[in-house]
């Protein structure tokens, strides 16, 4: 069977290079899947997460927004940072939950925008953590 | 004159000095390695991004992004980066020193000099000058992450796009080995010939490589964008410039741990050669200690003889 080659990489490596069965991921605008043999196609991604299947095993990654470049054989995602599940610091994305909250909470000359985001992410870092995958 | 337990003392501070010295080689050293592995780790994401920009940029407008528009200069804006922490040589002096011939050259051009810094060194230096930066970031070397050169990034397109300057330039010390830096002057904005700049370092392998690649991607044209090629191509744009900054301020930490490394061993070295000079006079003052003690017994023999006979 034929299989798609899932690329992703980050300022701080390569996360992952794998020839996998299927891809679902975060587009802004929508999510979408790929299979092998998709058509050309190019998207912005916002934070959410990645799944692909492999062996007929899913496997989740956190995405912090970037790109998505899908050709016929080729899924190569570039990402602001990337974690796979098992990598994802718990303890790490808790704190950084807290630290949000409190910042929006507090409401003055902050930038929202930006700690509305960190929220995000350190909310889909924990929910990814602890295999709560919101569907 | 000094006497012996002052020399010894002496000894031992500098035996103490040379442990430090030492220690914080050895501490450059793997935070030299650290850093080389991030610039490792890196280089895919900036080639990756360059490509996608590369590929985009033949697909659209030149002018659609204000960065990307060149405007008449007059006011130039220089990044200048140093490090927070001193100790390692003529690595902030060389750069500073470097940056200062850049401002006055800019300003016999006629040119406004405005000027933006990374590092409590050269902050504290165009303080002293009277030339106060127009922005300044503290306390990031030794641990440059990608967030902070999103800031810096977001920070100079921003001050761009309300043209407070017309070109923007990074000055810094790019790492060529561990002996060698280079000091580098690098123009990051507007963006221009973004298809060559986006591999200025390619060989001449990679480029016919890419040749080849173009024939694959004139069937980029049948990508599918989503939400557009224009909306695609504005949040890449942004993209570009933090790769280059991120780049620099890799290159700088780089070579800063490389300079304080060698401006370590040197210490170490000076402080051997300092204990044998001390140890010397030591072994001197000791051996006329013993030589004058001598004297005074023989002495004191040859008075008792006389005195008996």
């Amino acid at each position: 069977m034929e299989k798609l080659r899932l690329v992703i990489v980050t300022p701080y490596g390569q996360v992952l290079s794998e020839e996998v069965d299927e891809v679902t991921a975060p587009g802004s605008e929508g999510e979408f899947g790929v299979l092998p043999g998709h058509m050309p196609f190019f998207t912005t991604l916002k934070i959410g997460i990645l799944t692909y299947k492999k062996e007929g095993q899913i496997n989740y990654v956190f995405i912090n927004s970037g790109y998505a470049e899908v050709t016929h054989d080729k899924v190569i995602i570039t990402a602001d940072s990337a974690e796979r599940a098992e990598d994802i610091d718990l303890e790490r994305a808790i704190k950084a939950k807290e630290r949000a909250e409190e910042r929006l909470k507090k409401m003055e000359e902050i930038d929202v925008a930006r700690a509305t985001a960190a929220l995000e992410r350190a909310t889909m870092r924990i929910q990814l953590a602890q295999k709560r995958i919101p569907r | 004159m000094a006497t012996l337990r002052d020399l010894r003392k002496r000894i031992k501070a500098i035996r103490n000095t040379q442990k430090i010295t030492k220690a914080m080689k050895m501490v450059a050293a793997a935070k030299l390695r650290k850093v080389q592995d991030r610039m490792l780790n890196f280089r895919p994401y900036a080639k990756r991004v360059k490509e996608i920009i590369a590929d985009l940029s033949m697909a659209v407008e030149r002018d659609i992004h204000p960065i990307l528009v060149v405007r008449p200069r007059k006011t130039i804006e220089l990044l200048v980066i140093t490090s927070d922490k001193g100790l390692c040589g003529a690595f902030n002096a060389n750069i500073l020193r470097f940056a200062s011939k850049q401002v006055s050259e800019l300003k016999r051009q006629g040119f406004e000099v405005s000027i933006s810094t990374v590092g409590k060194k050269a902050f504290d230096y165009f303080m002293r000058r009277g030339l106060k930066p127009r922005a300044s970031w503290i306390g990031l070397s030794g641990k440059v992450s990608y967030e902070s050169a999103k800031d810096i990034a977001k920070d100079l397109i921003d001050a761009y796009i309300n043209e407070s300057f017309d070109e923007v330039r990074i000055v810094f010390n790019e790492f060529k080995s561990l002996i060698s830096q280079r000091l580098v002057c690098f123009k990051v904005l507007p963006l221009e010939s973004l298809e060559e700049e986006a591999c200025p370092e390619a060989t001449e392998r990679e480029v016919i490589q890419r040749e080849e690649e173009k024939g694959i991607s004139q069937f980029a044209g049948a990508f599918i964008y989503e939400p557009s090629v224009e909306a695609v191509f504005e949040r890449l744009l942004p993209r570009y410039v933090e790769i280059q900054i991120f780049r620099a301020l890799l290159e700088s930490s780089a070579s800063e741990e490389a300079a304080r490394m060698s401006a370590m061993e040197n210490a170490t070295k000076n402080c051997e050669d300092l204990v044998q000079r001390v140890t010397l006079i030591a072994n001197k003052v000791r051996q006329e200690g013993i030589t004058k003690e001598l004297m005074d017994i023989v002495g004191g023999v040859e008075a008792l003889r006389k005195s008996a006979g």
